[in-house]
């Protein structure tokens, strides 16, 4: 279906090639999953499918990508937009039109279908895709969840033989996740779709995939294979495959069902080690009590019609690290907000070291609090790296470089004349906390820190946190990355419909919840074992 | 008849749209009839109309917005218009308000003088000819709220199509735009600079165009991928004669539009040129409509709403022009000297006819109106409401 016969890319304004011949066969009904670092070149292999690369990137493609028997390079995307489907990574950026409905009519317009097949086939993919309740919003005032599905059912409708997905569900709460990972599922069984996606959180996908695609970087060859064989030796792999690797399964599973079958041994050896562990696993914490770093009392806040917090209690001491978890929309965004003073509460009041934040301006905000938005470069104003460093000492008085040295601490090697837009999700992160410490605030506050981070950047930011709370700062995050929170958060906040339905130390909440849970915690429940890092520890001393 | 209309008109007719064509007449009349009178009774009524059958069949969407936004233009019209005239007043008139402090200007600047004695009849006639100009705006902005920028896009025809988009993506830039200077002062907030001031405007105006552009780009790229402008089968000279007439259209057209606008300009330059443009897009929409590959889903129909829509435009149009000819008097806000404008009786009837499109058009599918009104919104339920609207916000 998919034929890269020695395919080689380099972009017009670099000197290096991004793919260096890449050889590659996808057969028809295949579930591909590409896997890399960020700018290791997943996207530009994604978008060579349907000839956006180079036809609209610019750049050098030699060698030859043939879709369903078309050149790439005599047909440009509009004469493959029948064949091949593709999903951007922000399905915003991608909608035409601004009614459900009509967005999944345009490319069967464009393609110049009669009117009642068109009819028929908006009907079928919005039962697919559970959409049909949706069909005449407004494409603004969806949820990310139903964005995507959106977005796939948009290009879904033309009957595309080939799809093409670039993270699709790294926006995703585990619950609409999994609703997109099964519809696409379902195109790839019952349809026969052939389905390439590139995604970071592999532990939400790569039981799915039928093959691997590798990307690593800087043009070196990739690698393709099946799931347990790339799984082996890869560098980066889901929870479950490290602690397969770590009891020695053979062969490793993939998914939390093949991991349970396997676990009975394990959990008889860890069954005596766990109350010594639950006294270990959190020693890392530096909780300091007395006046709280930060509290809510009775907040409620509206937006327009929409009631997005309501009737929130917290307060939260210095060197915890609190997860803020909940379904897209559920008002986690919002909470965060109101600690900078972005909304203003209706009702109740808000605190961060003892003032209100809405009354807050200026660097009198920036020394009691900071906040990394959801795009890391919201924050960032300057051109270049420097530039930036720079107008942050200037914005909080210190002297000249202290910025900059605090950035090296957390992602060594970035030089100064780079352009943010340039850097990779991980970097531009770190570029943005560097910005965001540089006024030493107590609190900091971080929005879906780890979308689209890889793992190494992941276990970078990981490192990042434990030793912010350790320095007795306060940390709050909103995030979906259960991972993640099993990793870092000493405390779980859930938020359903902007009020909070769970509060308490990870282990009580995560661990019962099918959604919440880690993968660790599914396989070895009932035992509180939330990472592999836990389970390592305490099988150490035992073996 | 009666009974039949029962069930295509009104809030009882099965939620749809109403084809933004006919609301663009509609509101073109209405602008029409307002650009014919300075009545400042007439006026008001003029724009309360339109806001009223805004409010009446609005849509739930983001740029259903824009009708307070045009209203907010058209104050800020009024008020520049009185400014100039207090500041730049040549004291025509005999009421006097007040006098100013004259500034003194050379003898090669005699004409114009800065300050002195301010009139009633020079605040008025201002006052008036800036509120002709908002009411314009309101009808545009109405037009702006009730037919959405990419309906009209679909009912625009084939050989148009290219030109439509253009002007699409530059109406979407602009509500873009807006949320991009939000999301610029947030951050701005939480760098600990100030976010107002010239300085702070400045600083955000290199990433709000940064982050315009970079979305045009991923537009143009999404539009590609799904097929727009897929070449059809017409040569390339039919082409490129088929863009010349749709550029003579495009500009019979809008001078047509603007001289029937404008009432200085004779009707017997506005009517030809109309026409000229009309013919000339017909011919090109025929010899392009032959090359385009598109289809279209679900278009809009042109029933009865909609003719009673476009008619109650016209007709106020109409009306207005035909009264400014026999009886201009009745038209005019008195401004010398000041007094009371009067309320002739036919103008109110057209604009009273001009309101029926909100009694006589379906509701629009998902609006908020239309959830009200099948749940029986009340101040009691409201908790209930929202309650609703957060769910359906979040997928089960």
């Amino acid at each position: 279906m998919i034929i890269f016969d020695d395919v080689s890319v380099t972009y017009a304004d670099s000197t290096r090639p991004v793919l260096s011949h890449v050889n590659l066969q996808i057969p028809e009904g295949e579930l591909v999953l590409v896997v890399g670092r960020t700018g290791s070149g997943k996207s530009t292999l994604l978008r060579c499918v349907n000839g956006l690369v180079p036809h609209f990137t610019g750049g050098t493609l030699s060698g030859r990508v043939t879709v369903a028997g078309r050149d790439t390079r005599t047909h440009p995307p509009r004469e493959l937009a029948d064949v091949v489907g593709i999903v951007p990574q922000d399905p915003m950026s991608g909608f035409v039109t601004d009614i459900v409905e009509d967005e999944l009519a345009y490319g069967m317009e464009s393609l110049g279908l009669p009117s009642d097949l068109m009819r028929r086939r908006v009907e079928e993919t919005l039962d697919l895709l559970g959409l049909a309740h949706l069909r005449n919003r407004s494409l603004m005032s969806l949820s990310g969840g139903e964005r995507q599905r959106v977005a796939i059912g948009a290009v879904l409708t033309t009957h595309p033989s080939v799809l093409v997905l670039d993270e699709p569900t790294s926006a995703l709460d585990p619950g609409a996740a999994e609703e997109v990972l099964a519809a696409l599922q379902r195109l790839v069984h019952d349809l026969g779709v052939t389905v390439l996606l590139a995604e970071h959180r592999l532990e939400r996908v790569v039981q799915y995939a039928d093959r691997v695609i590798v990307v690593p970087g800087d043009g070196m060859p990739i690698l393709v294979g099946t799931p347990d064989h790339i799984m082996i030796d890869a560098p980066v792999a889901p929870p479950v495959v490290e602690l397969g690797r770590l009891a020695g399964w053979s062969p490793l599973p993939l998914s939390v069902r093949d991991a349970r079958r396997a676990a009975g041994p394990l959990r008889e050896r860890l069954a005596p080690l766990v109350d010594d562990a639950a006294r270990r696993s959190r020693s890392t914490m530096h909780v300091i009590a007395g006046t709280p770093a930060l509290s809510l009392s009775d907040v409620s806040v509206r937006h327009g019609q929409v009631h997005a917090l309501r009737g929130i209690n917290v307060a939260v001491d210095k060197g915890e690290i609190v997860a803020v978890m909940g379904r897209n929309g559920a008002g986690k965004s919002t909470l965060l907000g109101t600690l900078v003073g972005l909304h203003t509460p209706g009702s109740g009041s808000a605190s961060v070291g003892g003032s209100a934040p809405s009354s807050l301006k200026g660097r009198s905000l920036i020394r009691r609090v900071g906040l990394v938005p959801q795009e890391p470069t919201h924050l960032l104003v300057a051109d270049s790296v420097g530039e930036e460093c720079r107008a942050t000492d200037h914005d909080c008085n210190l002297t000249p470089g202290t910025t900059r040295t605090a950035l090296d601490r957390l992602a060594p090697g970035v030089s100064d004349d780079m352009h943010p837009r340039d850097l990779s999700e991980g970097q531009r992160l770190a570029l943005a906390l560097a910005v965001v410490l540089a006024a030493d605030p107590p609190v900091l506050l971080l929005d879906e820190p780890t979308r689209g981070l890889d793992y190494v950047a992941k276990k970078q930011l990981v490192s990042t946190l434990r030793s912010l709370a350790a320095e007795g700062r306060c940390v709050l995050l909103a995030t979906h990355d259960v991972e993640l929170v099993a990793e870092v958060a000493t405390r779980v906040l859930v938020l359903a419909d902007g009020e909070i339905v769970a509060d308490g130390p990870v282990t009580d909440v995560v661990m019962g919840s099918p959604m919440f849970a880690p993968q660790i915690s599914k396989v070895l429940s009932p035992q509180p074992w939330l990472t592999v890092a836990e389970v390592a520890a305490a099988l150490e001393p035992a073996s | 008849m009666n009974r039949r209309s029962a069930h295509i008109l009104g809030e009882k007719a099965a939620p749809r749209w109403t084809h933004p064509g006919a609301w663009w007449v509609w509101a073109l009349g209405l602008a029409t009839a307002a650009s014919r009178t300075t009545n400042p009774l007439l006026l008001a009524l003029l724009i309360a109309v339109a806001g009223w059958v805004v409010s009446r069949r609005r849509p739930d969407a983001p740029w259903a917005r824009s009708y307070a936004v045009f209203l907010r233009l058209g104050l800020a019209v009024i008020a520049i218009r009185v400014g100039f005239a207090v500041l730049l007043g040549s004291g025509i008139g005999t009421h006097v308000i007040v006098t100013l402090p004259e500034l003194p200007l050379p003898s090669w600047a005699a004409g114009v003088s800065i300050g002195g004695p301010i009139t009633a009849e020079e605040l008025l006639t201002a006052l008036y000819q800036g509120a002709v100009l908002a009411a314009m705006l309101a009808c545009i902005g109405a037009a702006n709220s009730l037919a959405s920028p990419t309906r009209l896009l679909a009912s625009v025809p084939a050989a148009l199509y290219e030109v439509g988009v253009a002007v699409i993506v530059a109406m979407s830039f602009a509500p873009q735009l807006v949320a991009d200077v939000s999301r610029v002062r947030t951050a701005r907030r939480l760098r600990g600079r100030s976010d107002r001031g010239i300085r702070a405007l400045a600083g955000s105006a290199m990433p709000v165009l940064e982050g315009a552009l970079e979305r045009a780009i991923d537009l143009a790229a999404a539009m590609d991928s799904r097929g727009y402008g897929r070449v059809g089968a017409a040569s390339a000279q039919t082409r490129l004669i088929a863009r010349i007439l749709l550029l003579v259209a495009l500009m019979g057209i809008c001078v047509g539009v603007y001289a029937l606008l404008d009432g200085g300009t004779p009707g017997a330059l506005a009517l030809p040129l109309l026409a000229l443009g009309c013919i000339a897009a017909i011919t090109a929409m025929l010899l392009a409509g032959r090359r385009t590959a598109r289809s279209r889903y679900r278009p809009d129909p042109w029933a009865l709403p909609e003719w009673l829509v476009s008619a109650s435009g016209v007709v106020a149009g109409a009306v207005f022009v035909v009264t400014s000819m026999i009886d201009p008097i009745a038209l005019t806000g008195p401004t010398a000297p000041p007094a009371w404008p009067a309320l002739p009786l036919l103008p109110v009837v057209a604009l009273m006819i001009a309101a029926l499109p909100g009694l006589v058009t379906p509701l629009p599918p998902g609006s908020r109106a239309f959830r009200g009104a099948s749940a029986g919104e009340s101040s009691a339920s409201e908790s209930a409401a929202s309650e609703r609207t957060t769910r359906e916000e979040v997928p089960a």
